[in-house]
């Protein structure tokens, strides 16, 4: 019950600004090991550590929602969408440069077939 | 015969397990509506969420519009502070809790956020541009209620998009497989069960009639063999032999 007092954290995966946006809104934390819940993402960061970075969120036991920015997920789209297990959940945010798009979201292309997102607009 | 071919359940066709098939194919029938309606009542929460969650992808969009702007505002006016931001991180202000909602039997997983403990940015900002950091904090809290209840549709969203998968199954499994299947068990019990009874009621008539013939061959025999046998005689053994012949009978079948 340690954890459900202590409640969840976020992870945030995303550029600078998108991150220390987040981190001002207070969900930023270091751990024991002072392992960040984030990740800033710039023009060097190699795809495999935002996949790697991903990987440990998902395998983290206290992240309960991750957010990641949409051009990011767009890098590592076949990790996002082994993801299936609900918890963490893993929402695409909108980054400053790239709006949202939900047509490649991976929760409403799984939607799909099923419904049309299009049509509840 | 009708359900010999056919995909049946290996029972000995006897009255005993018709019983038993017909219970089984109301247990089934139960099912069938009890999942029926599962499904159904899965369904409209489905939709519900789904609806909730498009809106509030939509409501996102704006959202984070307006915080990645005043994020410019206050760069602008407090400088660069990303630095500061990032190096001072300690724990987090914002947590979430999990509580879990029954919808049907379905656990669906819901997150709670809350603020928890002191806000470690407090001094970020108080040189110049105060008051849009203020500003985007607050934005970027209301930016991050918001994901979480995004979060929370969403990871509902997956477990009922789940549920409903394994209902439907078990609903299309029990109608189409296992219904089927029983009616078929029971039409074929009730073909060998009629079957047996004509069988049954052919051999009565055959022992019947060698019997008769029987009868006839050893009157024949008799009569033969002496005419002196008393009339009196001929009848008792006659009526001797009614009694014997109906008392075999059970003993035979």
């Amino acid at each position: 019950m340690a954890s459900l007092v202590k409640g969840k954290i976020l992870g945030v995966i995303g550029d600078e600004d998108t991150v220390v946006g987040f981190l001002l809104g207070g969900v930023g934390e270091l751990n024991k090991a002072r392992k960040p819940n984030y990740l800033i993402v710039d023009k060097n960061t190699a795809v495999t550590e935002i996949e790697e970075a991903f990987k440990t969120m998902c395998a983290r036991e206290d992240i309960a929602i991750i957010l990641i920015n949409q051009h990011i997920a767009e890098m590592i789209r076949y990790a996002v969408d082994q993801h299936t297990a609900s918890i963490p959940a893993v929402l695409e945010i909108p980054s400053k440069e790239a709006p949202y798009d939900p047509s490649k979201d991976s929760i409403l292309n799984r939607a799909r077939g099923l419904f049309n997102p299009e049509d509840f607009r | 015969m009708s359900g010999g071919g056919k995909d049946r359940i290996s029972v000995f066709p006897s009255r005993m397990a018709q019983t038993l098939m017909k219970a089984r194919l109301k247990g089934a029938q139960k099912g069938h509506s009890l999942l029926k309606k599962k499904s159904d009542a899965l369904n409209m929460r489905f939709r519900d969420i789904l609806r909730k969650i498009v809106e509030n992808k939509v409501l996102m969009g704006e959202v984070m519009k307006e915080a990645a702007f005043s994020l410019a505002e206050a760069k602008f006016t407090a400088g660069d502070f990303s630095h500061t931001v990032i190096q001072n991180v300690s724990t987090a202000q914002y947590r979430v809790r999990m509580k879990k909602e029954n919808v049907v039997g379905v656990f669906l997983p819901v997150f709670d956020a809350y603020k928890d403990g002191p806000d470690a940015y407090d001094l970020t900002g108080l040189g110049k541009g105060g008051a849009n950091i203020a500003r985007l904090k607050a934005n970027y809290s209301k930016a991050v209620e918001l994901l979480v209840e995004l979060a929370t549709l969403q990871t509902c969203f997956i477990t009922l998009d789940e549920a409903i998968k394994v209902t439907n199954r078990r609903v299309n499994a029990i109608e189409h497989v296992i219904i089927p299947r029983i009616e078929n068990t029971l039409t074929y019990i009730v073909t060998e069960l009629d079957e047996m009874e004509r069988e049954e009621f052919f051999r009565m008539k055959k022992i019947q009639a060698n019997k008769k013939k029987q009868r006839e061959a050893e009157a024949v025999e008799k009569a033969k063999a002496g005419v002196e046998t008393e009339g009196v005689e001929r009848s008792a053994a006659q009526a001797k032999n009614l009694l014997q012949q109906e008392d075999n009978l059970p003993v035979l079948f």
